[in-house]
């Protein structure tokens, strides 16, 4: 039933050669990465190959990797063929400085939400997108949380008051 | 007293044709935390904005700093009508990382219990349809047999609504005798509820006037909207995360998937109804194979996994090697193995993913949640524009929305 990994990785060479690259086994589910230029090409084609088919969007989300520069924010799709029952997952890098992404919601109604969350929490700028404003945190936010350079609180800190808490 | 307050309109207000109509955050119609502001012309939707993340409490930033056990409680607070199923997702999610193999009987006992969840989520989502419409006695009748769902939880993990229930690689305690018996007792009233519940509503004419055709969608535009669990299934596709890829052990349980045809309201209903004829059928089929184990077996409730499933407390007191086991699991000197990996369970809503990266630390590096009523919350306006106000609060219900799993 289920489409080979092996045989997806070779679809996708013979369409985009070395631009899709990175391919990995992780338990069980095909992964690769693309360069975040290509994206919607290559949604698009895993969308329309019918022999392929990944027609159903998951989960979109992002990941931050502070130490890899240039490439600190991860876009990251999880792509399932319901026919087949086969799930991929499709990563793109970007650097935190220009963080212009192609939005997916066109193709995908249901990336629209995804996608906002993954601007307010971590400031992947979606381009193309229609709405693209912070959905869970309130608007006035200035800054992107889920990325690794703000730490949450240190759990031992002293100086708090507590008396608002009922703890003083 | 002679001073005028001016109240300035936004421009064109007077001139448009529509009225504007704020819905929530707390709305006594719609059952948690939801705003909506709606364009009305008369009692029709024309369109209307949703806004989401009132009870926001950053689960994901939380769990990149918690070891993997002190996760389990933050799934609780997910979609907590069905807390159970949250967990053993997240348990299931650890598992598949760390490579834990669980036993048989650890896996019937979790699907008896994902079951019950499904059954109580099921319960609360179609009886609040009926609130909706105007029927209370079924929501206020149906209560009584959750409390029986509740008190097996209570039996099994000593909390009711948060549950917490068990660990990675198996549970607490094993179920005691009491467990069973209060399953047992389940198992022969609800039935008999159940028939009664569907008597109330499934050919009751008004129900049916309000709810057929309200807030129908496609079987197309469901899944590009990236519907999962009843609500997708009710636009009639068969997928369902137990059969395509099951887990726990599903494949050894016989039973059918309910579809729907139209994905309207009273489809929704329908499937969720069926939906709980065979989470019964599967509990029965589990309880039975559960009872089947003998001897030793009967006793096992966890996988032999020192390294990750927390010893007894009793055993921490009294031997070494627990004593070990205790320390380093709660000091956090086990670490975990690196990879990604994405696990999904079928959520009483939904398909509930778990996208967990780990860089071999402690804690994940980056936990992401699929929550499935976030997803489809988007397609609220496409389904209710051009109904009447009535009807978009119960289609909101029957999209069985949960606003600490839509806001995590």
């Amino acid at each position: 039933m289920a489409i080979e990994n092996q045989f997806i990785q070779t679809k996708l060479t013979e369409k985009f050669g070395d631009m899709v690259s990175n391919f990995e086994d992780s338990y069980g589910m095909l992964s690769f990465e693309a360069p975040k230029e290509q994206n919607l090409k290559v949604l698009q084609y895993l969308f329309d190959e019918p022999t392929l088919g990944f027609q159903f969007l998951t989960d979109l989300c992002a990941v931050n990797y502070p130490d890899d520069k240039g490439r600190e924010l991860a876009v990251v799709y999880h792509l399932h063929n319901l026919a087949q029952n086969t799930r991929i997952r499709f990563k793109v890098f970007t650097g935190i400085e220009n963080t212009d992404v192609y939005t997916a919601s066109k193709l995908y109604a249901a990336a629209d939400w995804m996608e906002r969350e993954t601007y307010d929490f971590y400031g992947v700028n979606f381009v193309g997108h229609h709405n693209l404003k912070r959905i869970l945190n309130v608007d006035e936010m200035d800054y992107f949380p889920l990325r690794k350079e703000y730490p949450l609180e240190d759990q031992t800190r002293i100086d708090k008051d507590d008396e608002m808490f009922g703890r003083g | 007293m002679t001073e005028q307050h001016h109240i300035t309109l936004p421009e064109g207000s007077i001139e448009k044709q529509t009225t504007t109509l704020n819905v929530g955050p707390t709305h006594p119609a719609t059952h948690g935390v939801f705003q909506n502001i709606m364009e009305l012309d008369g009692e029709r939707v024309v369109s209307t904005e949703q806004t989401v993340g009132y009870i926001h409490r950053a689960f994901e930033k939380l769990a990149e700093r918690r070891p993997l056990y002190q996760v389990t409680p933050i799934t609780d607070r997910l979609n907590y009508c069905s807390s159970p199923i949250n967990n053993m997702g997240w348990h299931l999610t650890c598992e598949k990382l760390l490579g834990v193999e669980t036993p048989k009987r650890v896996d019937y006992l979790r699907v008896i219990i994902m079951e019950l969840a499904r059954i109580s989520d099921h319960l609360i989502c179609n009886s609040i349809v009926g609130v909706d419409t105007g029927a209370y006695t079924g929501f206020l009748y149906v209560m009584q047999y959750r409390e029986l769902i509740y008190e097996i939880y209570e039996e099994v993990c000593g909390s009711r609504l948060t549950t917490n229930i068990g660990r990675i690689g198996g549970f607490e305690r094993n179920f005691t005798n009491t467990a069973f018996t209060k399953l047992e007792k389940f198992l022969k009233e609800y039935p008999k509820v159940l028939i009664e519940f569907e008597g109330l509503f499934a050919r009751n004419r008004i129900f049916m006037e309000r709810t057929i055709g309200g807030g129908a969608i496609s079987a197309e535009r469901a899944l590009n909207y990236g519907f999962t669990g009843p609500n997708l299934r009710a636009a009639g596709v068969d997928y369902d995360v137990r059969v395509h890829s099951p887990y726990s052990s599903y494949e050894d349980f016989q039973f059918d998937i309910p579809v729907g045809k139209t994905g309207d309201n009273y489809d929704r209903f329908l499937v969720r109804n069926q939906e709980m004829w065979q989470s019964l059928n599967i509990i029965e089929q589990a309880y039975k194979k559960v009872q089947a184990f003998k001897g030793a077996e009967a006793e096992i409730y966890h996988a032999d996994v020192p390294e990750y499933y927390l010893p007894k407390k009793e055993d921490v007191y009294t031997k070494m090697e627990a004593l070990i086991w205790h320390f380093k699991i709660i000091m956090g000197e086990v670490d975990m193995p690196k990879g990604e990996v994405y696990k999904s369970v079928e959520g009483g809503n939904g398909e509930l993913g778990f996208y967990l990266i780990s860089d071999g630390g402690r804690t994940p590096f980056r936990l992401h949640f699929r929550r499935p009523c976030f997803i489809y919350y988007q397609a609220y306006p496409e389904l209710i524009k051009g109904g009447m106000l009535s009807d978009a609060i119960v289609t909101m219900s029957s999209l069985n929305l949960i606003a600490g799993e839509l806001d995590a």
